[in-house]
Formats: structure tokens, C-alpha cells, sequence
């Protein structure tokens, strides 16, 4: 009788886990089911490096988007990585475990944050400072990275973290008895020794990073233009997918659903050079 | 174990409970189209249904495209579009037209410009005209606002003002409402929204020297307007006809008014 309550239970579960992974099946099948026609029949070349993107008349260029989403992203890593591993050395390194333990859960509490709320404040509070100061539009390449910065915090903070705490004390203490600093002993031993989990952390805030849609659309502008400053109104390819795709129909709609293969390849090299590093870090 | 069974089964009479409770006897109707109609397409619904018990009326957006090919193929009775010129595909549709809507020019009130004439529209949301000193305003550049690709307020505002090739330089906001955060947030911009929505915070400008009011609208005066059709296969007929007769019913028409949108007539 147990044992057939212990067996149900367990395929039970089994089936949810391979539900989770059929999902993630499915929505690739239908993504490249919807777009890979269109991407055959335009040729990789035209949609990829052509800059004309005007549904209506049956142009459809991406390379505008992709050069945004890459700017956008590298500019909060630029705001993100930094400050992220800043702080993870600090929470790890320079204060007591007490404060640790208060400080890294309400850390993580950023990343339950919509993104709504994150735009919103991109809206009210960055994109007029970076109008009235520096000049532009205010909605901007600037504006995206700093408010995609602050979001990729926690994945960056949390992960990083993990990996600077597994590093064994008796490197530091290693270090120190060789007369090392404090500060000596962390960037030339422990930061070494964790290098490939805080790599990961970054990799992993970059997928979010070039994900992320909503507070994109609100602060980043999305004019379909190559950006020539920080300053410029861009649109990404989530932006242009989420923007669209209510109103898009036949080939503008396989178009839009191409943009998500573009995106989808992205995120899948970005994952697995994260999945290499944490292997990495394992050994 | 035995109490996630429970669990389950509560919940599944919940559900049950909760789906019996739809008019079972009533005739459907599905309108779907124009996310700028819609709003006030519910509220339309919402009081046609009190009148008439015996008809279900449910309103979805999807946008003047997906109205017209909704209506076409028949997944709803009635689309809806605001759209200036209906696309060759909606021929074999009969079009009702049950309102009209001003887009009105919008630009921040510190803002110096007060007219435009429909070929200064035209350059400054091609690009050609890049600082507001060409407009008649002070030396700054100009920032263009503008809908998203599809967008029927946007195609609409392109056919009115005509032989619009929307610069690439163009912010795009994909609301109404959007679209008058972003101009009452900066000086230099230059948006155009549906005149129900205008607000203290942004200022409509004079198009060739009419300004967007409803007398100068109503009257023809105004320019920039288009229409909001109602879209059926063939000639309404059954629950659909009642409520397009609604609509257009001194009752409706008031309602459509009461809202910001102006009667059809």
C-alpha cells in the first residue's frame, strides 16, 4: 500500500518535471515553426543586417535592434557588474556575518520588484535628469542601462555572493599569514579563486538584461535607429516584439516571431557560457 | 495525501460553480477590434446588456486589424475600426459608422508653438523640419512622438495629414496615454493623441489656424478626424443589428458623446 503511494507520488512528480521541460520545448517548436519560414524565404543576410524596418511597406531590418539590445546590454553591465561584485565582496568580506544576513535577503527583495515599477521610475526620475542635464530626449540608451542595471543587481549580488563565500578560509588565512592586507588578500586571492562563479553571476544578469521588456519599453524610446550616442532613443528586440505583436499580421507577425528566434539564439549562447563558467568553478 | 484530494475537489466545484453562473440561454455577440474604441464599446455593451437580458455581448481589443480580419472570418460578429480608409480586404464587409475622433497635435505647454498648417506637420514628422525655429518656435531641436507600427490612430494620422514617412528618429510610445506622459515630460516634443485625452499638461496646437474642438470637428473644420466603424459580414442582423442600433440610438450616440468621442452625425 506504501508503496504504491510512494510510486504514484514519484511519477506523479516525474511527469511535473517533464512537464517544465516540454514547455520550454514547446514554445521553441512554435517560436521557429512561426519565424523560421519567414527567415527562409527573406534570407538571414536582409533580415539581419538590413536597417529598414517598415512593416507596413514589407521592410523588415533588424540590425538596428540587435546593435541597440547589444548597447543597452553592455551599458548595464557597465552600471550592474561593478557595483554588483562591489558589493558582494563588501557583504562577503568587510562586514559582519549579522549584517550579511539582513542585507543579502533584502537584496534579493530588488529582484521582486515588477518591471513596471522599474520603468516607471526610469519615466519620472532618470530620463528627465538625463534630459535636462546632458541633453537628448532623456529616453535613452543611458536611461535603459542604468535602470537595467539596478534590475540585474540581485542576480548579479546573490550569485557572486555564493561564490565568494565557497571559497575556503584557509586562502585567506593563507594569505594573510603571508602578510597580505586585508584588501591584498581579497582582489589577488579570493577574487581569483571565485572568478568563474562571479563570471557566471554576470552572464546570468546579461540574459536579463537582454530580456527584459517591459521597463525597456518605458525609458528606452524606441526609435528604430542605430544609436551614434548613449544619448539616443533606441528600440530592442524585445521592445520591438512586444510593441508589434498586438497589431501584426502575416508576414509582419512571422517577422516579429523571427526577432524572438534572433532573441531566443542570444539568450541560449548567453546561458550555456554561464552554464561553462559555473562548471568551471566547480572543479 | 487524502487532504490534497479534498483540496482538489473543492476547488474543482468552485470552478464548476463559477462557470455555470454565464447566461446560458442568451445570444453571443463578440466585438473585437480597435483598442481605442474598445473602452467605450464596453461601456456600450455593459448597458445594452442591462436593457436586454436575453443577449451577451463580450468586447475584445486586438486592434483595427485584427477587426477586420475577426469580422471577416467570422470569430466575431461585429469589428471594430478607426480607421480613415479601410483597407481593400474589409470591401466585402458593411461598415457602419458609429462615431468620430479628432487626433489632436499635442505639445508641451512651455511650448511656444501655437499653429501649424498640415505641411509643417508633415515636415516635422518626416524629419525634414528639425528645430522649432523652423515651426515658428524657439532654436531647439524637435522630438518626434509617435504610435507604434500598425497602430490605427497612428495609420490614421499618417492618412489625414498625408505623405507622412515617419522619420526614423521618432520616439515611439505604444498608448495614448503614453504619448502625453512623454510630451508634458518635454518641451521639444511633438505627439498627437485621440482629443478625448487631452489634459492640462499638454497643449493641442491650431492646425492651420482651426483649434481641436469639438464645434470645429463637428463642423468640419477641423482636420485631422477619423471615423470609428462598426464592421459586420453582410448586413447585421439578429442580436448584432440590436446593438449596432443601439449604439447609434440618440441614447448611444449621447453616451459615445458623454465620453470624449463625438456622434457619427
Amino acid at each position: 500500500m506504501r508503496n504504491t503511494g510512494e510510486r504514484i507520488v514519484q511519477n506523479a512528480l516525474m511527469l511535473v518535471a517533464f512537464s517544465a521541460l516540454a514547455s520550454l520545448l514547446l514554445i521553441a517548436v512554435f517560436i521557429f515553426k512561426e519565424g523560421l519560414p519567414f527567415l527562409l524565404r527573406t534570407g538571414l543576410r536582409d533580415f539581419l543586417l538590413s536597417s529598414d524596418w517598415r512593416p507596413q511597406e514589407g521592410h523588415f531590418g533588424i540590425y538596428p535592434m540587435i546593435v541597440s539590445s547589444l548597447w543597452v546590454t553592455f551599458g548595464a553591465m557597465l552600471v550592474g557588474a561593478p557595483l554588483g561584485i562591489a558589493c558582494a565582496i563588501f557583504l562577503n568580506e568587510f562586514v559582519p556575518k549579522s549584517v550579511m544576513r539582513v542585507t543579502k535577503p533584502t537584496i534579493e527583495l530588488l529582484a521582486g520588484i515588477p518591471s513596471v515599477v522599474y520603468g516607471f521610475i526610469g519615466v519620472i526620475v532618470v530620463a528627465p535628469l538625463i534630459r535636462s542635464h546632458l541633453g537628448g530626449p532623456g529616453l535613452s540608451v543611458l536611461c535603459a542601462a542604468v535602470i537595467l542595471g539596478i534590475m540585474i543587481l540581485p542576480t548579479v549580488i546573490s550569485i557572486s555572493v555564493d561564490a565568494i563565500g565557497s571559497v575556503p578560509n584557509s586562502y585567506r588565512e593563507g594569505a594573510l599569514a603571508l602578510g597580505a592586507t586585508r584588501w591584498q588578500s581579497v582582489h589577488m586571492v579570493v577574487l581569483k579563486a571565485a572568478r568563474s562563479g562571479i563570471v557566471a553571476g554576470v552572464i546570468l544578469g546579461m540574459g536579463r538584461a537582454i530580456g527584459e521588456t517591459m521597463a525597456v519599453i518605458m525609458v528606452a524610446g524606441n526609435s528604430v535607429k542605430i544609436p551614434h550616442s548613449a544619448l539616443d532613443s533606441v528600440r530592442t528586440l524585445t521592445a520591438n516584439i512586444a510593441l508589434e505583436m498586438g497589431y501584426a499580421t502575416g508576414q509582419h507577425r512571422q517577422a516579429l516571431f523571427a526577432t524572438g528566434i534572433v532573441l531566443f539564439v542570444f539568450i541560449m549562447i548567453l546561458n550555456s557560457l554561464a552554464m561553462a563558467a559555473m562548471k568551471k568553478s566547480v572543479k | 495525501m487524502k487532504r490534497f484530494m479534498i483540496g482538489m475537489a473543492m476547488g474543482l466545484t468552485v470552478v464548476g460553480l463559477l462557470a455555470g453562473c454565464g447566461r446560458q440561454s442568451a445570444a453571443l455577440v463578440t466585438v473585437a477590434g480597435s483598442t481605442a474604441f474598445q473602452p467605450f464599446a464596453e461601456k456600450l455593451a455593459e448597458q445594452f446588456m442591462a436593457m436586454r437580458n436575453d443577449v451577451n455581448i463580450t468586447v475584445q481589443g486586438g486592434g483595427s486589424a485584427l477587426g477586420i480580419q475577426a469580422a471577416r472570418s467570422g470569430t466575431a460578429q461585429i469589428g471594430m475600426a478607426d480607421l480613415v480608409q479601410l483597407p481593400p480586404e474589409a470591401a466585402e464587409l458593411v461598415s457602419t459608422t458609429v462615431a468620430r475622433d479628432g487626433l489632436a497635435l499635442i505639445v508641451h505647454p512651455a511650448n511656444g508653438v501655437t499653429n501649424l498648417s498640415i505641411e509643417q506637420v508633415r515636415g516635422l514628422f518626416n524629419g525634414t523640419l528639425k528645430n522649432w525655429k523652423e515651426a515658428g518656435g524657439a532654436d531647439q531641436s524637435v522630438r518626434v512622438v509617435s504610435r507604434e507600427a500598425g497602430s490605427g490612430t497612428r495609420s490614421s494620422f499618417e492618412q489625414t495629414v498625408g505623405g507622412i514617412r515617419l522619420t526614423a528618429e521618432a520616439i515611439i510610445q505604444d498608448s495614448n496615454g503614453t504619448i502625453r506622459e512623454t510630451v508634458a515630460n518635454d518641451p521639444n516634443t511633438i505627439g498627437y493623441l485621440t482629443h478625448g485625452l487631452l489634459s492640462e499638461k499638454v497643449r493641442a496646437v491650431r492646425v492651420d489656424g482651426v483649434d481641436c474642438t469639438e464645434a470645429a470637428i463637428l463642423e468640419g473644420r477641423y482636420k485631422l478626424v477619423r471615423p470609428v466603424f462598426l464592421l459586420t459580414k453582410g448586413a447585421p442582423g439578429g442580436a448584432a443589428k440590436d446593438f449596432i442600433d443601439y449604439v447609434l440610438s440618440p441614447e448611444g450616440q449621447g453616451m459615445i458623446r458623454s465620453y470624449g468621442l463625438l456622434p457619427a452625425k
